[in-house]
């Protein structure tokens, strides 16, 4: 999210599904998209009906890589070494799209002398401290900018010094710059510079893919890029599931900007989610650190004392962060309804402070440590999907309650008595004191709502019958929990209820459930005018002073009058889909599009054109819906001191961005660099052929008893491992393995391994074989094929080896957990585990049973170790790890 | 009414089994055990009584067109779903002596669950081993080609739920020709071994189900020259009636001497 996010704006795919069959080539990576969004998928195969090429990149040749022009196999984790490789291509051979690229992007504008990059520091960028363990990004700034003079006021700064004075904040839309592109300082230079030894024969080295193969994928992509071209990238959890995933999505997005392949038809980077509404719960987020519509979450001590620190934090003098404070105050609104006011400062106080780390391994980490009392569980099934899930399902039982919501009993409620855990006698059941609440959940058929999928698309859809017996939606538990808590907390007038008392909590019921109306909740999101409840149209509409309220400012105009929900609206008018549902924002299909027309407004050319300006009509138009503010003309100057949207040119597509460019160089936003670099995952089997720095500095390897890692390289875990789902079933298996139309077409846990490595192992075809890692040990069948491929990487020959994570113990069919031999880890700006690359062993024959499977586990550790480097800092040698 | 039919294409297949899952779903097909057969990813095998679509995984050492695949040595990777044939003139319905097996107005092959005895001739007579017996049950199943579903306007579920249009759908004529298209096509794009499998110069006298395949029909198990059993009818009774009367004459020809 934030990889997309700094470098266009917003934290969602540029693209369309459809707008892929309009690309000259596209670039799968990261993603086994035929596998696991065949739906979407038919977009690719009729773009490669049409001509275009399709190159998939990626560890296994699987499904996708079946149908593709080119498969190119890749160690898994050298992913930035690949794409940096095709940067360094483009710059090298002039391959990029100038005009682009000095028009929209940040590649002229001059940044700090006082920077210095990864060549100069063997890895790690300005501005790291080693204490803290983060960088400070004060060096990545632009050199020299215009400034806004703001009023006094008092602002906290980090949570450390309160300083009160006068802010002068940079005016980005007016920084120093070089169209040339021949100033040593500016973006384009240092991105040469870096990217300089990204170097085919470096790809070689450190991807295992063949030179030549590279050059063949770099000219087929580069050349169907240009004003008369288009090129596509689709990613999904195979780029972010890494310890630097934020930045491997960066170096593409890097590499679609110097293409001139963003917001343009056929172009754009297409984020394919994990799974339905996905986007939608990064939108309206179930995440910890974001409010509806990428508002940050108040942190403490850094912009939680009151809104206008918040806003001298976030709010941008340019472009539309501009609004900043007409969107919180609009949610605030919609939260606390009448008690929020002026004078409460719209009750922001009553918002929960961030204060650490409470994404989901944080959550885990601290159960462990018996710092998290209760757990709800909803559409997630930790015991299986979680990284470490053994570590995790050990820490459910220091739980005192856990309410399980889902529509089978699945492995996460019922861990208590039938996880291997108990088999092996590391928990007991009557030593459990975890009271777990199981809830018949209804299925998505058996009530309404909306999913927001992949390409930023709302869809409504209709109850078809009523749930069976007790099941009922999330929407009933959420909205009935909520009545019954606030009900208790009416009377109680502690300071830590206020919040919970302002709620307002009064959607409409309707059935015999009650369940609350969830058109209501999609106007409130939508947003309304007070006192008279009328809809907002649009999020032009919204207003600071408390006339406004809207539940997520970028879903805004989904339901702009009575009886118009447009997430419900299914005839399609033409093939972008305008007329078949909502594409946030404002049903624009692809973003960024005024990047689709020169910088004099009209289109690069006829094939791609998309959106241009009406010079009659003195407004843009064309076949999308403009990005842009409809009546700015091309040649708009901002007037000084001018503000917000206002304050950008009319050739500055990225509205969002303060200077209207795509970032190219991230000068804030990001916790590990202002350009992508290379590391080796946490567990690697080679050092770092780039750096002296092997891991991602920045990264939370976590490491304590029972989450350890081993060695990079280390001879006991020989084998890369990495993980992923088939089309058979879903994520952790819980809706398909208990069904028998779908748990006979994979009923056994597998891996894939090659046939070299089978050799050298003596495993045939169909065998089973034991898996074990630092955390864990597993069984599987062993699928022998040549679609794997053994690779040589910096001089040593590395097998990898594939392992679908979908068993677990419950279920028509079962089969060890994958997840138990991953690590907990996280990723500096979104806290993802690395569940793309681990090191493991791999050795014929079942695994043992009971705790001898234990045994056979540490003997596979404490065995003889070699001396090797510690990737992670200090490794608790000899210590019991569990 | 129009002549219903199915074009398969592998070039276009994707090998997700949304096709044998539909099928499964809207007829009620049962379960086929759980097996792990480590034959790449197919584990259902083979068509049955409780599999009318199948969809192939073949791992082969020959090129895809112009595919690239990172190593030197050829390398692909097939799918196909595969489905009974409806065959012009069906074996199995030639074989039945309940008239189960009928053809129906849409000239599919249909087998009537509740007329059939279970004898089973049908599925040694089905030149493709499509038609399978539940030995459950104990009457034979195979493909309906959704005829309640082609009954009420809609498509069959398996061409329904095919996200790639690998599983054509329509009139009979139209798919052949758009066969004949597909594969001049495939031709032009380096695919020089497409082709399409609708045996019509055998006794089968053309399919309802064709392929667009590469490679040889044999790779996908499909007979080259399927017969139906019953051409054989007449060698074989001819040969039966000279046999006896070869052994009527040995007899008379003994006691003449």
């Amino acid at each position: 999210m934030p990889g997309l996010g700094t470098t266009f704006g917003r934290g969602g795919a540029t693209t369309a599904l459809p707008d892929l069959m309009n690309a000259d080539a596209i670039l799968i990576m990261g993603s086994n998209m035929a596998e696991n969004h065949p739906v979407g998928f038919q977009w690719v195969m009729e773009a490669k009906e049409r001509g275009a090429r399709i190159i998939h990149v990626d560890p296994r040749f699987s499904r996708t890589s079946a149908v593709s022009d080119i498969w190119a196999p890749l160690r898994a984790g050298s992913d930035i070494v690949f794409l940096g490789g095709l940067v360094n291509f483009v710059i090298e051979n002039s391959k990029e799209f100038r005009e682009y690229v000095v028009n929209y992007t940040n590649a002229p504008i001059i940044i700090s002398e006082d920077f210095e990059d990864t060549d100069d520091l063997d890895g790690l960028f300005s501005g790291w401290d080693p204490e803290r363990r983060s960088y400070n990004p004060q060096t990545w700034a632009y050199a020299h900018c215009g400034t806004f003079d703001s009023a006094e006021q008092e602002y906290v700064d980090g949570g450390h010094a309160k300083e009160s004075g006068r802010l002068t904040v940079p005016d980005l839309t007016s920084c120093e710059r070089d169209d040339t592109l021949q100033h040593p300082g500016c973006v384009y230079q240092i991105l040469k510079r870096h990217f300089a030894r990204y170097t085919p024969e470096m790809v070689e080295t450190a991807c295992g893919v063949p030179r030549k193969l590279f050059l063949k994928i770099a000219e087929t992509f580069c050349s169907a890029s240009g004003p008369e071209k288009t090129a596509a990238m689709c990613y999904a959890l195979g780029w972010t599931q890494h310890s630097d995933g934020v930045q491997i999505i960066r170096t593409a997005a890097i590499l679609q900007l110097l293409l001139g392949n963003i917001g343009r038809p056929g172009g754009g980077i297409m984020a394919l989610r994990g799974h339905a509404s996905i986007q939608g719960s990064t939108d309206i987020p179930t995440l910890y650190d974001i409010l509806p519509g990428y508002l940050p979450m108040p942190k403490l001590g850094v912009n939680s004392k009151d809104l206008a620190t918040y806003y001298s934090k976030h709010q941008d003098k340019t472009g539309l962060w501009w609004n900043i404070d007409k969107y919180m105050v609009s949610l605030l609104k919609a939260y606390y309804g009448e008690s929020a006011t002026k004078e409460n400062d719209w009750g922001y106080g009553w918002l929960p402070r961030v204060t650490g780390d409470h994404s989901h391994q944080g959550y885990f980490l601290d159960m462990m440590d018996g710092k998290v009392e209760g757990l709800f569980v909803m559409g997630q099934n930790p015991a299986v999907a979680g990284p470490n899930s053994r570590f995790e399902r050990k820490a459910l039982s220091k739980l005192k309650w856990l309410v399980v919501r889902d529509l089978v009993e699945l492995e996460s409620a019922s861990f208590w008595y039938d996880s291997p855990e108990i088999g092996r006698g590391e928990l007991r059941t009557e030593e459990i004191g975890t009271e777990v609440f199981f809830l018949p959940a209804a299925g998505h058929a058996e009530k309404e709502g909306c999913f927001t999928n992949t390409q930023r698309l709302i869809q409504w859809h209709q109850k078809a019958v009523d749930p069976p017996g007790d099941a009922r939606s999330e929407p009933w538990f959420v909205y009935h929990l909520g009545r019954r808590l606030k009900q208790r907390a009416r009377d109680d007038s502690r300071p830590r209820n206020a919040g919970l008392n302002a709620l307002t909590w009064d959607y409409s019921l309707e059935g015999k459930n009650h369940d609350p109306s969830v058109e209501e909740v999609l106007q409130e999101i939508n947003g309304r005018f007070l006192p008279d409840c009328t809809l907002v149209s649009g999020y032009s509409d919204l207003k600071a002073d408390g006339s406004t309220v809207c539940g997520c400012w970028i879903y805004s105009g989904i339901f702009p009058a009575p009886g118009q929900n447009r997430a419900n609206d299914r005839k399609a008018r033409d093939f972008y889909g305008h007329g078949w549902a909502f594409s946030w924002p404002s049903d624009r299909r692809v973003l960024y599009n005024r990047a689709s027309a020169r910088p004099d407004g009209q289109p690069w050319s006829e094939r791609k054109k998309l959106v241009w300006w009406d010079d009659v009509q003195k407004k843009w138009t064309g076949l999308d819906v403009p990005d842009f503010t409809a009546t700015k003309p091309p040649d708009y100057t901002p007037p000084k001191g001018a503000e917000g949207d206002a304050a950008l040119a009319g050739n500055r597509p990225f509205i969002l961005h303060p200077d209207g460019l795509g970032w190219i160089w991230a000068p804030v936003g990001l916790a590990d660099g202002p350009l992508p670099t290379h590391y080796e995952p946490l567990e690697s089997p080679v050092r770092n052929p780039l750096y002296g720095q092997q891991t991602n500095p920045a990264a939370m390897p976590e490491q304590r008893p029972g989450n350890q890692y081993a060695n990079s390289p280390d001879d006991r875990f020989p084998y890369v491992m990495t993980t992923y789902r088939l089309t058979e079933h879903h994520t952790s298996g819980a809706m398909s393995r208990t069904l028998s139309h779908l748990a006979e077409l994979q009923p056994d846990p597998f891996c894939e391994i090659s046939r070299e490595l089978a050799a050298e192992r003596g495993i045939r075809n169909g065998d089973w074989v034991t898996i074990t890692s630092m955390r864990g040990i597993i069984e599987a069948r062993a699928l022998v094929t040549s679609r794997i491929q053994s690779l040589d990487v910096c001089g040593k020959r590395v097998h990898q080896v594939g392992v679908p994570y979908h068993w677990g113990y419950r279920g028509l069919v079962k089969g060890d957990i994958a997840n138990d031999l991953i690590a907990i880890s996280e990723e500096p700006n979104v806290r993802i585990s690395e569940k793309k690359v681990i090191l493991c062993n791999l050795v014929a024959g079942r695994r043992a049973r009971g705790k001898e499977a234990l045994e056979q586990m540490e003997a596979q550790i404490w065995g003889p170790r070699t001396a090797g480097h510690s990737p992670v800092g200090s490794a608790s040698e000899g210590k019991s790890w569990r | 009414m129009a002549v219903s039919a199915f074009l398969t294409d592998a070039t276009l297949c994707i090998g997700c089994k949304a096709c044998e899952v539909a099928c499964k779903e809207w007829n009620h097909v049962p379960a086929d055990g759980f097996t792990f057969t480590g034959n790449s990813y197919d584990n259902t095998n083979a068509l049955g009584a409780s599999t009318w679509r199948h969809v192939m995984f073949l791992e082969q050492p020959s090129s895809l067109g112009a595919q690239i695949t990172g190593t030197d040595d050829p390398f692909r990777w097939q799918f196909l779903s595969d489905v009974c044939k409806h065959c012009q003139k069906a074996g199995c319905l030639e074989a039945c002596p309940t008239g189960a097996i009928i053809r129906t107005e849409l000239e599919t092959v249909y087998v009537q669950p509740d007329v059939c005895n279970g004898c089973g001739y049908c599925v040694v007579s089905c030149p493709f081993g499509v038609v399978d017996k539940n030995h459950e049950v104990g009457t034979a199943f195979k493909c309906t080609f959704c005829y309640d579903r082609q009954r009420e306007g809609l498509m069959p579920a398996c061409a329904k739920a095919c996200p790639t249009q690998s599983i054509q759908f329509g009139e009979i004529n139209d798919l052949r020709k758009r066969a004949h298209v597909r594969v001049q096509e495939l031709h032009e794009r380096g695919y020089s071994d497409a082709q399409i499998y609708d045996p019509q110069k055998t006794s089968v006298e053309g399919t309802h189900a064709m392929f667009v395949i590469l490679g040889e029909p044999e790779t996908y198990n499909f007979p080259p020259a399927p017969e139906v059993p019953t051409v054989h009818m007449k060698s074989a009774w001819t040969a039966a009636i000279i046999s006896a009367l070869a052994v009527v004459l040995v007899v008379c020809v003994s006691f003449a001497l």
